[in-house]
This record gives structure tokens, C-alpha cells and sequence, in this order.
């Protein structure tokens, strides 16, 4: 089936079968590699992309899902605020779920400008780490926000 | 120190978060052959015939291979000192399959489809035998899960596979027996802790191809890439020369890696058909058929004084190897040698038992190897024996904890497999550690419980711990260091970051003997052909070892630097200095950069490039200490248990990046809350995982692990580099005691075996 959608901001025109998966699509034929695979079961997030602004698991979807959609993975982030933030607030350890992270933090900073650690806790629960403790991830969301902020105020 | 102790991000954090090509998968040959294996449904059968023509006549499906295509040469999967003290007890694929999801059949095409497909219409007969899946009827159970006759052990490790074992140990220092008698207070318990599941976020997965000169270059996501390299040529009869061993990032390990997986599968199919291929596992694979941690079982009794002196302490251990004993010794050795010397005053110890084989998972490497489940005994008892005394929990630990400058005889006595060294603990802060987490908690507020409602109680809790730097006399790390035109370093490095970060801490030592910024060092690791050797990132050996070796390494480049910034300048060596920038004149005005220097020596003047080398072995081994302290909320209508606080005050000497070693420390810590109140492991009666996924076996989120403080009591390891001491494992072990015993602080109810879930609470609430 052809699909068209767009995938960080280019239009993509594909044929691809129905029965792929968008988190395969995106890896396998399109080269999107920040897009990983932990369980391939909707448990982890480390598939988590943004799909219409919303964070959501690719390997729960289809490809064929994302007709019509506007797609966002961490290469199509404009700015570098977030990853700075993580690297910065040393949110990092093997990496692996880390793409996943910071789409969710991208999710919950469009809504939410100044999330609360509550807020934070339940905008990453989808999102699991099994090598930080999670404590430095939270200090990089709070970080990317204040870093947005200050960005917006001196605009 | 200008950058040790610097907190610098890790040098690949940006690489990995731009969704660059860094992992196996994503550096596997486009064309690679998809592989995939199939697995066996039952947990101990024979092959009686095994028919492929069907599957092989699918359509895109390259080669399918049984255990009559591949060389059987008994190894081991475990990565370890060589000879390994795990029997060789393992075959690429063999004609008995000895637990469910053990290999049977490799089969590789060009998609995913056709593999499958093809992994569907291979026919299979087998004779099924009765299982052994309980541990403690393994031994001599009439079911032999290694009957085979080339199976054996490298040396003498109490290996008797007609009876199940694996291995066996026993040591004893004075009498039990006769201690005990004295005693005047004496408690006798028993503890289980369970399969823990590593989790790596990033699947085992490798790939395989031949070079142009038709060597076999294998990249894997593996902790010890010198002996895949190692147990590869083993196994396929093929010379070391012939195998490259490539280990790219890594989405995490915690021992899981700590063994070759997916390469023999991949080596045998680019050995086939000389096409590049690859496998990544599934979640479902990664549970059921890698490796989990040891589930032991320990018989503690505990003697003292009525004073509070504790005077007898004897384990008797059984361990649950799985159907391979990878690393089956050695972790039921640890579980003693990283306990014991806790106390050290003891007048007599005992440490002894058996690992029997199982038709399960196999058990292998896990961060702590051995140390959280001796902990989780020894620190639940110590609380018991302390109550029991009447004394306060800590103040009874205080009395017989090991401090600075004392030693142990289990140093000697036990090593990791063999005899252990000597040695005097030349740095430890634990007391420090315990005081401090007591202010932090506010034990003395605290303790042991307070009422919050009709049916909530909040209880504290709390243990102690030490792990390793290394293994002494054992494990090996090199580094090189090679100047380049413009001042800059390639460091060359055997040692495998995993994610911790070690690229970067290594960087900052020779940075630190350099005194040139870390950014200058460029480092390259973990290639076996273009890094020196190292053991690999196990043991907690990374920092001490390697970075010992970088260390020398890096002393010895600055004095070939000196040496000829000396003949350049055309000076005596003993009036000249180097400080980064410049080699220069001590008492006059001659200089030349660095940069220059290098420039000459390459291109004009005395040409030669500097490279320096080193190699270390540790002759110790000094243990990092910490503190644990848990307060727990425990809900007596449900046994659900929340964890409020969690404290670890951590004595790693010296911490060369300390924003690393604190998020060591933070992830281990929940991996240990993890495998003390949810990672619950489960087997159908016929012996098939049942926690085969993440919706099942839970590992903590965010939102499960409360409020979590790490702090960091600096002391200075002598021997270390720059005084550092190993951070990687410690983080782990304190959890599932100092939660179990805040428990019972908490509700009065004694949880001994893992994971403490709410119905284990309820029942024992119920009965009390
Ligand atoms: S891979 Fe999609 S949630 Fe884990
Ligand atoms: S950093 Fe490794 S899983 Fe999160």
C-alpha cells in the first residue's frame, strides 16, 4: 500500500506492505535510527515517536498507520534543546532508551511549559530505563524547560 | 586535580541521542542474512530426527543448520580469565536440548519472513525426558542433564555432572561448631533470592561477515569482546589471527553480555555461505534464552556474645546454574568473599555448598555476581540476630564492621574461583558511610516504625555492603597512547564502555597525567584488532584496571614527551618540564609547544612517532563500600509496600567523574529495588518461563522507586588511580536486605525470599 506522510517536516511517498510495522518502516526503509526496539510489545518506549504532536509506540503501529499523519523522531528536533539538556544534566547512560525519552519530554513540553516532578513522573511513565535510576532524567526535563523558557523570554 | 574529578559529560552523550548509526544493528551490513534460531519447547529432550527440506525450499531462506553442520568442541559461553573456572559444558548445537528456548536450529534468508516461515516447517522429533526444575532436588536427581563425556571442567572446581553439580566449594576458618557452643546467642535461617532478568534495553544482537583477506569480523553488542574473539576460534577450530572482535555502543550489559550469545549463530552462517549476516534478539529470546541471575538459596546461622561481639557466621549455599554452568562458581564464591570480610572479626566462618544444574534458564554473569544474594542473607540475619540481642540494628553493625586498615583472611582463602590475596583494606570509610545515611534518613527519628494510619505503617531499615575492584592476579587491562600532529591523543583502549561511561573516565585520567584537557584525548576502544588486550568490563574492573594501565600509560608518554622536547630544545632531560602546553626550561626561557613538537617529530626533525604503552594487573582488589537505607510505607490491608526513601551513602575512593559514578550508583540502586519487590520470576510446571516479557516482569518506572539521595564519602584508595576504587556493582547489592529489614521494622513481618511482592506480606501478616 502507498503511504503518505510527513516524516520530520519532508513528504514521504512510500509502497510498503500492509503488514510492516511504522517502527521497522522507519528503521529498516527510511533510515531512521533513533527509533530502537526494546520489547516490541508497547512495555518500554524506546520505539516512541511523535505522531500528530502525540508520543505513541511504533511498534505497536503499522506503517500504513501513519497515511496522512506528521511524523517527529529526534532527527527532525529543530533545536538541540532537549538533547543538551540531557547531555548537560548527564541523563545518559547506554542511550538506547534515551531517543525515547526525549520524545516524550518533547510531548509534555509542547503542553506543558513548567511541568511539576509529578507531571513529569506520569508524562514518562510509558518510558522505562534500566541503567540511569531515572533521577537524572528528571532534572533534564526541568533543565530543557528552563532552557526553552529562557529561550522564549529573551524572544 | 584539574580533570579528574571533573564533571564532564559523557563523550559519546551527543552521538547517541542524534540517532547516528553507533549499535550493532544499526552497523550490520545492509545486506546481512537474517538469522534467527529455533528454540526448543520442551525443557530436556534428545533430538531423535530433525528433517529441514520443507523449510528449505522457501523462497529466500539461504542455509539451515543443525547440530550435525557445526563443529562440537565443548566450550563455555562465559567470558572470563582463561581457563575459565565454568565447566565446558556447551556446544554451538547439540544433539540434547536441556532447557526450553535452547537452541536447536539456525536458520538464515534474506528477510525476516522467510525466516520465520521457514522456522515454522522445520520438522523436529524428540525424546522428551523428565525435567529437573527445582533446584533443590537437582542433585542426583535421576534425570542427567550432562550426560555427555566431552563435557569437563578446565581445573578442579567440584564439578560432577552424574550428579547435577556444577561445581562445589567449602572453606573454613576455626571451628563452627566449637565457636558456636560458646556462643550466647545463636539464630539459624534461610533465604531464597530469584532469577533476576538483566533487562539491557538493547537486545543481545551480532553480526558477521568476511574481509577482503577472509577473516571473519564479527561485531557484537558484548561486554568482553577479547574472548568472544577467544571462544570463537574455540569453537569453530578456526585461529585467532582469522577473527577481528568489534564491539561498537552498547545499549547496556549488567553481565548479561558477559558471554558470547548471538556470535556463533552468525559466525556459523557467514562461515557457510561467506555472506554477512545477523541476529537481534527478541525480548522474549533475551529472557528465555540468555542469561539470569543465580537464584541461591543460604542456611545461615549467625552466633554472638550477649555484648553484641558476633563470633560465628556459616553459609551454606545452594545455587540454581540453569542447564550451563557459566560462571556457576564463581558467583556462588562471590556471594561469600564480598560478604564476609563485612564482619571480619568473627572467630570462625564457614562458607560452603553446591551449584547444581537445572533444565532453566541459564543463570550467568549479573551485576553483583553473587554478592546481593550472600547480602540479602547475611544482612537480613544480622538484623534478626541483632533483635534478638536486644541491640540496636546498627549499633551491633558498628561494633563488628570491618574499618580502614583492617583485613580479612576470606581475601586470601577465596578468590574468584581459585585462591584469592591478601590484602589490607587500605581504604574504607564504611563507618562514615552509616553515619551519614543515619543523619539522612533520621534513623534515630525514625526507627523502627511510625503509624501513619488505621493501616499504614512506615518502617526504616538498612545494610551494609562491599563489592570489588577487579580480580586480583587475574584480569588484565592495556592501553596505548599514540601523540598526533596537532598536541591531540588517540587512546587506545581494550576496555569495553558499556554505557557507564568509562571511554570518558579513562580519558580523564591520562588527561589528568597529561594536564591537557580531556577533549584532547581521542579514544578508541574495545577492537580486537586495533586495541590492546583487556579482559573486558566485568568484575567492577574498568576504573582500577584499565584505568591503572591508562594511567602508566599516560606517565610514560609524558616522559617521552619531556625526553624529546629535551633533545629539541637541546637540553639536559633533568632541566626540562612539561605542563600540557609547553616542554620547557625549569630555570630559563627555552620552550616548545607541544603542538610544534609534535609537528616535527612527525614530519622534519628526529622523526618517530610517540606511542606508549602499559599493561596492569591488580594485586589487589579493594573493595568500594556503601551504606543502604530504605524507608518503607506498608499498607497492612493489601502487603503492599511503597518505597518512601531510599539513602546510599557510598565510599568508591576517589571519584574520577562524579556525575558518572553517581548515576552508576542511582541504577544500581533500582535495579536492586527492582529485584527486591518486582521482578518476580515465574515457570510453567513444564518448565517455560513465564515472565517472558516486560508486561510481565516488571522492572521499576519512575514512578516505583521514590525518593532516591546518593552521597558519595570520599576516600583514597592508594593503589587506585588518582585514588579511585570501582563504582559499577556496589549500587546494587544494599537494596533487597535493607528493604526487607525495614519491612519488618515497618509491620513486624520477616519477608526471606525475593521478591518481597504484597501477597508474600499479606500471608505472612496473616499468620503472625
Ligand atoms: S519497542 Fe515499542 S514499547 Fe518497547
Ligand atoms: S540509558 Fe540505558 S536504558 Fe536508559
Amino acid at each position: 500500500m502507498i503511504v503518505k506522510f510527513k516524516l520530520n517536516g519532508k513528504e514521504i511517498v512510500k509502497d510498503v506492505p500492509v503488514y510492516k510495522r511504522a517502527l521497522d518502516f522507519l528503521r529498516d526503509d527510511l533510515g531512521i535510527l533513533s527509533v530502537k526496539e526494546g520489547c516490541g510489545e508497547g512495555e518500554c518506549g524506546a520505539c516512541t515517536i511523535l505522531v500528530d504532536g502525540k508520543n505513541v509506540h511504533s511498534c505497536l503501529m503499522l506503517a500504513v498507520e501513519l497515511d496522512g499523519k506528521e511524523v517527529i523522531t529526534v532527527e527532525g528536533l529543530e533545536d538541540k534543546i532537549i538533547q543538551n539538556a540531557y547531555v548537560e544534566a548527564g541523563a545518559i547512560q547506554c542511550g538506547f532508551c534515551t531517543p525515547g525519552f526525549i520524545i516524550s519530554t518533547k510531548a509534555l513540553l509542547e503542553q506543558n511549559k513548567n511541568p511539576s516532578s509529578e507531571e513529569i513522573k506520569e508524562a514518562l511513565e510509558g518510558n522505562l530505563c534500566r541503567c540511569t535510576g531515572y533521577l537524572k532524567i528528571e532534572d533534564a526535563v526541568k533543565l530543557a524547560a528552563k532552557m526553552y523558557n529562557k529561550g522564549s523570554d529573551e524572544r | 586535580m584539574k580533570e579528574v574529578t571533573r564533571k564532564i559529560p559523557k563523550k559519546d552523550a551527543l552521538g547517541l541521542l542524534l540517532g547516528k548509526p553507533v549499535y550493532t544493528d544499526d552497523l550490520a551490513p545492509k545486506n546481512s542474512l537474517i538469522v534467527k534460531l529455533l528454540r526448543s519447547p520442551h525443557a530436556f529432550a534428545k533430538i531423535k530426527n530433525i528433517d529441514i527440506s520443507e523449510a528449505s525450499k522457501i523462497e529466500g531462506v539461504e542455509c539451515i543448520l543443525t547440530y550435525k553442520d557445526v563443529p562440537r568442541n565443548p566450550i563455555t559461553r562465559a567470558g572470563q580469565g582463561y581457563p575459565e573456572p565454568s565447566p565446558h559444558d556447551w556446544y554451538i548445537l547439540d544433539e540434547y536440548v536441556r532447557y526450553v528456548g535452547d537452541e536447536v536450529a539456525i536458520v538464515a534468508g534474506k528477510d525476516e519472513k522467510c525466516v520465520n516461515e521457514a522456522l515454522k516447517k522445520i520438522k523436529v522429533e524428540y525424546e522428551i525426558f523428565e525435567p529437573v526444575l527445582d533446584f533443590e532436588k537437582a542433585e542426583g536427581h535421576p534425570s542427567i542433564i550432562h550426560p555427555e563425556k566431552e563435557t569437563h571442567p578446565m581445573f578442579e572446581i567440584g564439578f560432577d555432572a552424574q550428579k547435577n553439580i556444577a561445581a562445589s566449594y567449602e572453606m573454613e576458618i576455626g571451628s563452627v561448631e566449637e565457636e558456636l557452643k560458646k556462643c550466647d546467642v545463636v539464630i539459624s535461617e534461610r533465604f531464597y533470592t530469584q532469577a533476576q532478568a538483566h533487562v539491557a534495553f538493547e537486545p543481545h544482537t551480532a553480526a558477521s561477515y568476511i574481509d577482503m583477506h577472509g577473516r571473519l569480523i564479527i561485531i557484537s553488542s558484548t561486554q568482553v569482546p577479547f574472548h568472544v574473539r577467544r571462544i570463537i576460534a574455540e569453537a569453530f577450530d578456526i585461529p585467532i589471527k582469522n577473527i577481528r572482535v568489534i564491539k561498537p555502543r552498547i545499549g547496556g550489559g549488567f553481565g548479561g553480555k558477559q558471554a558470547v550469545h548471538g556470535e556463533p549463530f552468525v559466525a556459523a552462517v557467514t562461515l557457510k555461505t561467506g555472506k554477512p549476516a545477523k541476529i537481534v534478539y527478541t525480548r522474549q529470546e533475551v529472557f528465555e534464552a540468555t542469561y539470569s541471575r543465580h537464584p541461591m538459596r543460604y542456611d545461615i546461622t549467625l552466633g554472638a556474645s550477649k555484648d553484641g561481639k558476633l563470633k560465628v557466621i556459616d553459609m551454606k549455599g545452594l545455587s540454581d546454574t540453569g542447564a550451563y554452568g557459566e560462571h556457576a562458581l564463581t558467583t556462588f564464591m562471590v556471594a561469600g568473599s564480598k560478604t564476609l570480610p563485612l564482619y571480619n572479626k568473627v572467630d570462625a566462618v564457614r562458607f560452603s555448598g553446591k551449584v547444581v544444574y537445572t533444565n532453566k534458564v541459564p543463570a550467568g554473569a549479573y551485576r553483583g555476581y553473587g554478592a546481593i544474594q550472600g547480602n540479602f542473607a547475611l544482612e537480613s540475619a544480622i538484623d534478626m540476630l541483632a533483635e534478638k540481642l536486644g541491640m540496636d540494628p546498627i549499633e551491633f553493625r558498628k561494633k563488628n564492621m570491618i574499618r580502614e586498615g583492617e583485613t580479612s583472611p576470606i581475601f586470601k582463602i577465596m578468590g574468584e574461583g581459585r585462591e584469592g590475596v591478601d590484602m589490607i583494606v587500605r581504604s574504607c570509610k564504611l563507618n562514615e558511610c552509616v553515619e551519614e545515611g543515619m543523619k539522612l534518613i533520621n534513623w534515630k527519628e525514625k526507627f523502627p516504625r511510625k503509624k501513619i494510619s488505621e493501616t499504614k505503617y512506615r518502617g526504616v531499615g538498612m545494610a551494609i555492603a562491599m563489592q570489588g575492584s577487579g580480580i586480583a592476579n587475574i584480569d588484565m587491562g592495556a592501553a596505548v597512547l599514540k601523540l598526533n600532529d596537532d598536541g591531540s591523543f588517540n587512546l587506545l583502549i581494550g576496555a569495553t564502555d558499556l554505557g557507564t561511561g568509562s571511554d570518558t573516565i579513562l580519558a580523564q585520567i591520562a588527561a589528568e597525567v597529561l594536564n591537557v584537557p580531556t577533549e584532547d584525548i581521542i579514544v578508541y576502544s574495545s577492537d580486537t584488532d586495533l586495541t590492546p588486550f583487556d579482559v573486558g568490563a566485568y568484575a567492577s574492573s574498568t576504573t582500577y584496571v584499565s584505568g591503572n594501565a591508562v594511567k602508566r600509560a599516560a606517565e610514560k608518554m609524558r616522559k617521552l614527551i619531556i625526553k624529546e622536547g629535551a633533545l629539541k630544545l637541546g637540553l639536559d632531560e633533568s632541566n626540562v618540564d612539561f605542563d600540557g602546553k609547553y616542554i620547557y626550561e625549569k630555570n630559563g626561557s627555552k620552550k616548545v609547544s607541544l603542538k610544534e613538537l609534535a609537528t616535527v617529530l612527525l614530519y622534519t626533525e628526529n622523526q618517530k612517532q610517540l606511542i606508549a604503552d602499559a599493561s596492569y594487573v591488580g594485586e589487589e582488589s579493594p573493595p568500594p563500600f556503601m551504606a543502604g537505607f530504605a524507608e518503607v510505607e506498608v499498607d497492612i490491608e493489601t502487603g503492599k509496600v511503597k518505597l518512601i526513601n531510599y539513602i546510599a551513602v557510598v565510599d568508591c575512593g576517589v571519584t574520577i567523574n562524579p556525575n558518572l559514578a553517581r548515576i552508576q550508583v542511582e541504577g544500581g540502586l533500582v535495579q536492586g529495588i527492582g529485584m527486591a519487590l518486582f521482578e518476580d520470576v515465574k515457570y510453567s510446571p513444564n518448565g517455560k518461563l513465564l515472565t517472558n516479557n516486560l508486561m510481565h516482569y516488571k522492572i521499576p518506572s519512575r514512578a516505583d522507586i521514590g525518593n532516591i539521595i546518593v552521597k558519595f564519602v570520599e576516600s583514597y584508595e592508594p593503589t587506585g588511580p588518582f585514588g579511585a576504587k570501582s563504582v559499577a556493582e556496589i549500587g546494587i547489592d544494599t537494596p533487597p536486605a535493607a528493604i526487607a529489614n525495614a519491612i519488618y521494622n515497618a509491620v513486624g513481618v520477616r519477608i526471606k525470599t525475593l521478591p518481597i511482592t504484597p501477597e508474600k506480606v499479606l500471608m505472612s501478616l496473616n499468620n503472625k
